[in-house]
């Protein structure tokens, strides 16, 4: 492993628990945190006397999260400002009321097990003021320690606070020290065009350097295959010192996975032919980083299929595989960009599925159902980027891969609804099987286009009225998407759609999708009605693959904000999700919001209140969304689909 | 033009198969579009494998429905075109005035639309992309475009008009130079076209469509590359979605 300390200051969740600490950044930082506190706790504390009181400074130490912000103060390391504790969750029973204290009594897996609601957090005024007070050294910047308990906080913060409102301070676009926010906007501009005699370079590279994160492809030869930012003239320099770094490596049987440099993280993936690397400004961890490069590799695997892309290499392992992947740069960037801009899907590796009725699902699976044509293999209706259902044969299911892999072909890049007719996509899913091509019927309609195929189903013909020439495609569009084995499947396919619009219509279940697209996600307002602390959430059904959350409207409305939640999420996501890491409940708190992260077996829960709530307030709150999921887990979720 | 539906007395209508082939970039996709739905969208992305559009167009005496197939020009997309061009009535093979390897493309695609597709298919060779060499022609274009987007400088005509006009007349092809930005002769190509079909190779209106399907489920050639389903069963448990 890799992974030289540094006075790594991004903005990181530092986990100070013995399996995990290699995978840590900042570890200087916990070095000397380590002084200062008891020696650590060995991986699994089994025994049943780990006094809290004793075991707490090292629990404060084990997850401080810290938060956007942070990266522009390089000296900051796990400060009282974002202090977090842990706790376990307790079951609420009558005769367990006197170990409510006892914590980690609670970390036997058979008990966590056997957990069948959501009880009450462990939960005492000493935890409330141990969480906001990290334990961490805070010497060396003084002036930094602001908590929520009223210290003086610096004049930065004072500055701010006079100026905002702290209720939206999440929502700040122009945020008075983060340099990520400015540069964000900027991200997915394209650098300036080469001047022919090279004059622009300076221009050219300082735009490039700006970008915060950057992709690249190259071939185990050191080919460059595919990079989000530049020209080959601009990155072959780069892409050579990749290349050295990563052949010294693995010449030595030890392959560079990771490495950090100031607050910026590289992360190296081997596969097969061809080496990945991802280089990021913006905090991500390197197990987030890690998926996004497997994301990009599954894309080229889509693309051209392990053996032929096996074979490319085999027969010259100088090729250069830009010209096999012409012009799927799209796609790539389409899936750069969306972990730039940081999607929920991706994080959770799940779906968004539209809200739609009980009822109205099954009519509609039922529709897909009898219209199946028996080249059909998966089907797929996608309303306004939300899946309404899904048609499967019973020994097959979806790969959440593949389907991020087909948004992004479908809503991220624009090629395929820019043409506005129907397509015909040979395409390769990995995760269903990587040694061949399946083929993809995909068809955009607006509901008005619907309605007309349903009228004149035989000629099928989209309608060409004046209106209509400017409609184009939208997101707001249904998709109907089949995939075939059969590569000759696509007059079959499309009048199974004909047939499927039909069905839909005189079901009248068009109207009813087109009124759930336009009634889109529900703010958080009023699906926890009585005035919720909550801004935002993520619920994430672990069986089911899915994830529903509320709108992003009204405090993450800007891409900013938007990035700045995500961000939040994925902190919480990493720290409940580090290996043996036995966290079923994080709380966090910042400046700029109260967070929870909840992870049961059955579900993954995030919250986001304002800054300054109650523990208690969000610990309510967030029991309210799982109550609410409770109730409308049919409509929220595809529980099945239609599977034959 | 062409697309206006025809409101009083219904005319014969039948359904034609074009296939569009052509090097990548070269403006396929960008002919459609004008033709179809009378936009032309700057930088457009690569279309991925084929798209499928109608379109009719109206004649004197009858009126022709274009099922048009506007494949994509990548190489790795070349070996699904038989599947597009099977069946065809015709084809309208595209290259780039301004690159003289798209004409070499062109010729190898017209090659085997004589060699493999149906012996009467009719085949119009379009150089496209004539805005970009405007400035230079006198006659041909009068729609000025004069204000390209910077992508006009080291733009020359790299295909003279003689050399593809004496190609196609040599193969026995429709001949045009077209502008998808402009629109020029766009509607002209496709008017050529159904003029050019025999009126014994129409048939009703899903004939084309009908026939075409048969023959195309009928194919089962070149099965390799298929996924069998049965033999990932036992692939062993997936990160399965329940969905």
């Amino acid at each position: 492993m890799a992974n030289p300390g540094s006075e790594d200051d991004t903005p990181t969740i530092k986990m100070d628990e013995p399996e995990s600490r290699a995978d840590g950044d900042g570890v200087s930082g916990l070095e000397q945190s380590r002084e200062m506190t008891p020696p650590p706790l060995p991986p699994r504390p089994t025994t049943a006397n780990l006094g809290l009181l004793d075991d707490r400074p090292t629990t404060a130490d084990m997850g401080s999260l810290k938060l956007p912000k942070r990266t522009s103060r390089p000296h900051l390391q796990s400060q009282a400002t974002t202090a977090l504790s842990l706790t376990d969750i307790q079951i609420q029973s009558r005769g367990e009321s006197a170990s409510i204290n006892s914590s980690p009594v609670s970390r036997d897996p058979s008990q966590k097990r056997s957990i069948s609601r959501f009880g009450r957090f462990v939960n005492s005024s000493e935890d409330d003021s141990a969480s906001t007070r990290s334990y961490a050294p805070t010497l060396d910047v003084p002036y930094d320690n602001v908590s929520m308990l009223g210290d003086e906080p610096s004049p930065a913060w004072k500055a701010l606070n006079s100026q905002l409102d702290i209720d939206e301070s999440l929502q700040l676009d122009e945020a008075f020290e983060d340099p990520l926010s400015e540069r964000i906007t900027l991200e997915f501009d394209d650098l300036e065009v080469r001047a022919g005699n090279g004059s622009n370079e300076t221009v050219l590279l300082d735009q490039w350097s700006a970008k915060l994160k950057h992709f690249f492809v190259l071939s185990a030869s050191g080919k460059p295959v595919y990079s989000r930012h530049g020209d080959d003239h601009l990155v072959s320099h780069y892409v050579g010192v990749a290349q050295t770094l990563i052949s010294f490596y693995q010449g030595a049987n030890d392959p560079l996975k990771t490495f950090t440099a100031g607050d910026t993280r590289f992360v190296m993936l081997a596969k097969g032919p061809l080496n990945l690397v991802a280089v990021s400004k913006i905090g991500e961890s390197e197990a987030q980083l890690r998926n996004q490069l497997e994301s990009l590799y599954m894309q080229v695997l889509s693309t051209l299929s392990l053996p032929s892309l096996e074979k490319i290499f085999s027969n010259r392992p100088s090729t250069d595989l830009r010209r096999p992947l012409q012009g799927t740069d799209v796609l790539l960037d389409g899936l750069s960009d969306g972990f730039t801009r940081g999607s929920p899907s991706t994080l959770l590796s799940s779906l968004e599925c539209l809200r739609l009725r009980k009822t109205h699902r099954r009519i509609i699976n039922d529709s897909l159902l009898k219209v199946r044509s028996p080249d059909l293999l998966y089907g797929l209706i996608v309303a306004a980027g939300r899946l309404v259902s899904v048609v499967r044969p019973k020994k097959h299911s979806l790969h959440p891969g593949d389907l991020h892999l087909i948004f992004n072909m479908l809503f991220e890049a624009g090629s395929v609804k820019a043409g506005g007719g129907e397509n015909w996509i040979p395409l390769c899913l990995p995760g269903f099987n990587n040694t061949g091509f399946l083929y993809m019927y995909v068809s955009f309609l607006s509901p008005a286009e619907a309605a007309a195929v349903a009228s004149s189903p035989v000629t099928a013909e989209r309608p060409r009225t004046a209106s209509d020439t400017e409609h184009t495609p939208s997101s707001d569009d249904l998709a109907i998407v089949f995939i075939s084995p059969n590569k000759d499947a696509f007059y079959s396919l499309r009048s199974m759609r004909d047939s499927l619009i039909t069905s839909l219509a005189q079901s009248k279940m068009l109207a009813a999708l087109a009124a759930a697209m336009d009634a889109g996600r529900a703010p958080c307002s009023s699906i926890l009605p009585g005035g919720t602390p909550l801004k935002h959430f993520l619920y994430k059904s672990r069986g089911n693959v899915q994830f529903t959350m509320p709108s992003f409207e009204p405090h993450f409305a800007g891409p900013i904000a938007r990035r700045k939640l995500m961000t939040l999420y994925a902190h919480l996501h990493e720290v409940v999700h580090v290996r043996n890491s036995h966290l079923k409940v994080l709380h966090a708190v910042s400046r700029e919001a109260t967070a929870l992260a909840w992870v049961t077996p059955v579900f993954e829960l995030y919250c986001v209140a304002g800054p300054g709530v109650a523990r208690q307030t969000v610990t309510q709150a967030a029991n309210k969304v799982v109550q609410w999921i409770r109730k409308e887990e049919e409509r929220v979720f595809i529980i099945g689909g239609a599977v034959f | 033009m062409s697309d206006s539906p025809a409101p009083s007395a219904p005319k014969p209508s039948s359904s034609v198969k074009l296939v569009l082939l052509g090097e990548a970039a070269v403006g396929k996709s960008s002919l459609v579009l004008r033709f179809v739905n009378d936009a032309f969208e700057p930088n457009k992305e690569p279309t991925i494998g084929a798209a499928f559009l109608t379109q009719k167009c109206n004649l004197p005496n009858r009126t022709i429905k274009f099922e048009i197939w506007d494949t994509a020009g990548q190489e790795r997309f070349a070996s699904l075109a038989p599947m597009y061009y099977r069946n065809a009535q015709s084809a309208l093979v595209v290259y780039d005035i301004t690159k003289a390897s798209s004409l070499v493309k062109a010729k190898h695609w017209i090659a085997e639309l004589q060699r493999q597709a149906s012996p009467g298919i009719v085949i119009a060779l379009v150089g496209n992309k004539l805005d970009l060499v405007e400035d230079e022609e006198e006659g041909e274009a009068q729609e000025g475009e004069g204000e390209g987007e910077g992508e006009e400088d080291g733009k020359v005509r790299r295909v003279s008009t003689k050399e593809g006009k004496d190609y196609a007349d040599e193969e026995n092809l429709l001949f045009f130079e077209t502008s998808a930005k402009s629109g020029h002769n766009v509607n002209e190509v496709f008017t050529a076209i159904a003029n050019a079909i025999p009126e014994t190779s129409l048939k009703g209106p899903r004939g084309g469509a009908g026939g075409a399907t048969q023959a195309a489920l009928g194919s089962g050639a070149q099965d390799n590359s298929r996924v069998n389903l049965n033999a990932n069963a036992d692939a062993g448990p997936k990160e399965g979605c329940a969905c």
